[in-house]
């Protein structure tokens, strides 16, 4: 049995408040003015630069994410719940990263296993006993959201490294309001606009002590190479700061420099886009040319702050996942305000039935897979695989996990015959300093195939602006 | 006993280098079985970094020379009074939890006859202890001391496969025996005082630490086939050798480099 | 500015620079195909300018006997000749992408569009261009982008470098076009002053766009002299050495101004501009137009290796 898709457009015939205006913008679209508008939105698009670079794959190096025109709208009510609950996740996660790179007092106090945080690979030993300036190890949060109904939202994935995409939150409201500024009028949208100086306040606030005078702050990117190029460069011009690869780095006397035209220049902040293992080939992986020599002796010895912490993947891992909400008890003392999607451990007996008996309906991980492999989904196979996957449930359970397969909201979608509902998404970005900060948007990713809930841009997903109306 | 240390590694690069950064775990671990006395660490021509404590308890410090450079020593020299704690770790102050010392290593990986050696040495163990130094006896059974066998990049498997190796080899099996039987292991590095009575194991020498509930981090040295005594000094630790590498380093700049090491370990009349 | 950003500049004009001295030594070139040969023996035209590129050896190589056709391939499309039109403009491009925020719209969106333009040229059948087509397309390339950096970049020290790849190319690349002409083109000695010569500096004054700046600087005769006056030591020749290398001088004073320290680059700059206002055009003849040409390429070498350790290595303290 399908579970009832929640359209957040339409209640029925309905059209939902938040929606009301945008039901005369479409039904006064003419198709040709649509096909016209879209075709000037990618072209902004191309001339911006924004493009989604794939190399070694053959085809065109400078490919572009699809923009959806039709806005996906959360009324003001709706986002300061969402809000909340983001914030306080991000809160959270951040005194997890605290705890477990000090005293462990949620392993010792039994909340969570204590081999599930320590022999994780994203646990970093090097990071051990070591607190960052203002306690923040994750200063940039990515929420991933699902939602099911009119309250019902569902944390999907924390992403604690350095969740990526912001650029296309920000550009996807850039090119709407270009294209259609009549909209704005009508509508009383809440800005976003002031996410790179939100971002340059935070990672300000989180400057070493060793810092004497205004910070430096740089952002760390592997290269042009990388796909995510465009986005590092468009923050940093955003912030007005340097972008650097790790050859622009080096360390002298426990302190961080750029390689300058006018000599060496301190750097005291790197917003670092590169993973854990790249950092240093001191510390991590010796054959990495993307990283710093001797980084991790000047981060550890307080000459410069790294932003996320190495090592805050630990909070994000997929084991970890499911604790999320005993940790915002546990280190907040509050009820946790979004929900996870419901999670069985094949491990714990109670649940194991459960799961065996109701695999044609559910989702099965393995608790340390990841892009999809080692997994069952119920719904879409045969009875021949849900028994072998049973098999091997049975032979080693705890290393599956299992939940429900949810029905993703939909939002209207342009598609070539019309407008049509397809599923969404919602990535917002919460920022961690001084302050705990969240602008009033985020990404909003759609399935653009009919009755797809894949909603990555790998797997032919697209973009929608998010608006959040102002009371 | 009273141990002095001089301790010279040379890196000789066949041309000029543009920089060197290094990153140093080259100093005695604070713990019941080892006092300093006397301790410095001297890089002509360095810049060093301000130096900290690890979450392992290790006290690490960088440091970093402009280029161009042709030769960087580094000259350890110092005296340390040590004590026989029969292994254990008494008294030393660390973060990380014994859980994070499961993870393997490529160099750590078990294959099966690792795995094999481990469950075959616990069997009929009477406790931790007991299952511990079987594990060790086992290593040392099944790698015979040959130096020159292996090389620093052999891992516990290859080594175990040969049948010989060196006190990295040992140490590394040792570190993945007992963490595929489910204990808590890891790579010290340090040096050996070898008293002239025909130890012949090099001065610059590694082990392993098992953790034993109750006792906390226990060393054993199956290349010495014993527990580190008041003839060790021990310096920092690790997952693997690589991980607990005294010096780690790194040069810009695309010349080949080539190690001179001196080593002299003494004991001081008293 | 990061070391690495003010490299990425100087190498986008570097290369854009170097992608129209291909297309006017292919100009030559073709030109110089519509002379009768006057002399047995002597180098074929073509083969002198794969000498005066230093890609003989490559082009050799690949193709083996220098035809009109594979030279145009190789000079202009050829992606193994690192000095290829195509491979010049794919690599600034490159460079620009990298440094893209230090760049204003108008230049990235004109190399961007002369590489999608490159891209669009490639897929054509090689029938439907013909020489002139491509060497002016080159021309307004380059033309487009200096425009574009003139009127709209912040008068920075990343203007400064981007100027200073310009200059710099340039300097060297005017001596190369010279010192074919002089030591490669010429049959023999006695040929200096004959027809055949007069005509080779012609050609090469048209191949620099230069034919009525020369006389209206000159007027009468055209002379070995009075050309490579024209083309080394006069001020108002725009591709002229002594042009380049005040050019030079120029964008270092203004960084050793903007960062308040000179250094050793600007004093070689400057003496190098100091030696060329005092000399004479016959001083060079009784040096040997290729020695002093040499010489002259070898202090621009210098000057570019000094600008890469004092500025653009990083490794400056």
């Amino acid at each position: 049995m399908a579970p009832a898709v929640f359209n957040e457009m339409y209640d029925g015939g309905k059209v939902r408040p938040p929606y009301r205006q945008l039901e005369d913008w479409t039904a006064d679209m003419p198709a040709a003015l649509r096909s016209l508008k879209q075709k000037e939105a990618e072209a902004l698009f191309r001339r911006i630069g924004i493009t989604f670079a794939v190399y070694g794959e053959g085809g065109d190096p400078d490919r572009l994410i699809p923009f959806d025109m039709f806005p996906r709208v959360f009324t003001a009510a709706e986002w300061t719940r969402l809000e909340r609950g983001i914030k306080q996740r991000a809160r959270a996660l951040n005194a997890f990263l605290m705890d477990v790179y000090g005293r462990g007092e949620i392993v010792r106090a039994g909340r969570i296993p204590g081999r599930l945080v320590y022999r994780n690979e994203a646990y970093e030993k090097a990071v051990a006993g070591f607190v960052p300036p203002r306690g923040v190890y994750s200063h940039i949060v990515g929420i991933d959201l699902v939602r099911t109904g009119p309250d019902e939202f569902f944390v999907l994935e924390d992403n604690c490294r350095t969740p990526s995409g912001v650029s296309y939150m920000l550009e996807n409201r850039e090119i709407m309001m270009r294209m259609f500024p009549a909209l704005f009028q009508e509508n009383r949208i809440a800005p976003v606009d002031s996410y790179p100086d939100l971002l340059r306040r935070t990672l300000t606030s989180v400057a070493p002590a060793k810092c004497d005078r205004d910070p430096t702050i740089a952002i760390l990117t592997p290269g042009h190479f990388n796909s995510a190029y465009y986005e590092h460069s468009f923050l940093a011009d955003l912030m007005g700061v340097e972008l650097v690869e790790g050859q622009d780095l080096f360390v002298e006397g426990g302190l961080v420099y750029m390689r300058t035209t006018q000599g060496p220049q301190r750097v005291d902040v790197i917003y670092r886009r590169i993973d854990d293992a790249f950092l240093d080939p001191l510390c991590f992986r010796p054959d990495s040319a993307l990283g710093v020599p001797g980084l991790m002796d000047a981060y550890r010895s307080g000459g410069v702050t790294i932003c996320s912490a190495p090592g805050a993947g630990v909070a994000d891992d997929k084991a970890i996942y499911t604790y999320v909400p005993e940790m915002i008890r546990f280190y907040l003392g509050e009820a946790p305000i979004l929900q996870n999607v419901p999670t069985w451990q094949c491990g714990r007996d109670e649940d194991l039935g459960h799961v065996l008996d109701n695999l044609p309906e559910l989702v099965v991980k393995e608790v340390h897979g990841s892009g999809g492999y080692g997994m069952l989904v119920g719904p879409k196979s045969t009875r021949e695989q849900i028994a072998a996957f049973a098999d091997r449930i049975k032979a080693n359970p705890s290393n599956y996990i299992a939940q429900p397969t949810l029905a993703l909201s939909t939002v209207p979608t342009f598609v070539d015959e019309g407008v049509a509902p397809r599923h969404v998404d919602l990535r917002p970005y919460c920022l961690v300093g001084e302050r705990v900060e969240l602008v009033p948007g985020g990404l909003t990713r759609v399935a653009l195939t009919e009755g797809s809930l894949v909603v990555n841009s790998s797997q032919g997903g697209g973009v929608k602006d998010t608006w959040v109306l102002a009371e | 006993m009273i141990l002095t240390v001089e301790h010279v590694t040379t890196y000789l690069y066949d041309a000029p280098v543009r920089g060197v950064v290094q990153s140093h775990r080259l100093t005695p671990s604070v713990f019941e079985g080892q006092r300093v006395l006397d301790w410095r660490i001297a890089v002509p021509g360095a810049v060093a970094g301000d130096g900290f404590r690890d979450g392992a308890g290790d006290w690490v410090q960088g440091c970093s020379l402009r280029g161009p450079v042709t030769e960087v020593t580094v000259a350890v020299t110092g005296q340390v009074e040590t004590m026989d704690l029969a292994g254990v770790l008494r008294g030393h102050r660390e973060i990380v939890p014994p859980d994070a010392y499961l993870r393997d290593t490529p160099a750590t990986d078990p294959d099966a006859a690792l795995s094999d050696l481990g469950q075959m040495a616990v069997a009929g163990a009477r406790d931790p202890l007991d299952a511990a130094h079987r594990l060790s006896a086992a290593v040392a059974d099944a790698i015979a001391y040959r130096p020159g066998a292996t090389h620093a990049h052999t891992t516990a498997a290859e080594a175990l496969a040969k049948g010989e190796g060196v006190c990295q080899d040992h140490a590394q099996a040792l570190i993945a025996a007992a963490r595929s039987t489910g204990r808590p292991a890891r790579y010290v590095s340090g040096y050996l005082f070898a008293s002239g009575d025909g130890t012949p194991h090099e001065a610059a020498h590694a082990w392993a630490e098992l953790h034993v509930p109750g006792l906390g981090w226990v060393g054993f040295d199956p290349a010495n086939r014993c527990c580190p005594d008041e003839r060790y000094i021990r310096l920092g630790s690790g997952f693997d050798a690589r991980d607990a590498a005294p010096i780690r380093g790194t040069a810009r700049g695309g010349a080949d480099e080539r190690l001179e090491v001196a080593l002299a370990i003494q004991s001081v009349q008293q | 500015m990061l070391s690495r950003t003010a490299d990425n500049l100087y190498w986008i004009t570097r290369y854009m620079e170097r992608a129209e001295t291909m297309a006017r030594l292919l100009a030559v070139g073709g030109r110089m195909a519509l002379l009768p040969s006057t002399a047995a023996g002597y180098h074929s035209e073509w083969e002198s300018l794969l000498q005066a590129s230093g890609t003989a050896e490559g082009f050799a190589r690949k193709y083996g006997e220098p035809v009109q056709r594979n030279i145009e391939s190789y000079f202009f499309f050829d992606r193994d000749n690192p000095s290829s039109v195509a491979a010049c403009i794919g690599r600034a491009r490159e460079n620009a992408r990298i440094v893209r925020t230090a760049l204003t719209t108008q230049v990235w969106d004109t190399l961007n569009s002369a590489f999608q333009e490159m891209r669009a040229l490639e897929r054509r059948p090689r029938s439907e261009l013909d020489l002139a087509t491509l060497t002016d397309w080159t021309m307004r390339q380059s033309a487009l982008l200096r425009g574009a950096i003139d009127g709209t970049q912040l008068r920075n020290d990343g203007w400064d470098f981007l100027n200073l790849g310009y200059f710099l190319e340039r300097a060297d690349n005017t001596a190369r076009v010279l010192d074919v002409k002089y030591y490669v083109l010429l049959p023999g000695v006695e040929f200096v002053g004959s027809g055949l010569d007069n005509y080779q500096w012609t050609t090469l004054l048209r191949a620099m766009n230069a034919q009525r700046g020369f006389h209206w600087a000159y007027g009468g005769e055209v002379t070995a002299t009075k050309i490579a006056h024209f083309l080394i030591l006069n001020d108002m020749a725009p591709r002229s050495l002594f042009t380049s290398v005040e050019g030079m001088t120029t964008h270092l004073d203004r960084i050793a101004r903007t960062y308040g320290r000179s250094t050793e680059v600007q004093s070689k700059a400057r003496s190098l501009l100091a030696e060329l206002s005092e000399l004479a055009v016959d001083d060079i003849f009784e040096e040997g137009l290729h020695e002093f040409l040499t010489r002259f390429i070898g202090e621009v070498a210098g000057i570019g290796a000094t600008i890469h350790d004092v500025y653009l290595s990083g490794d400056q303290r």
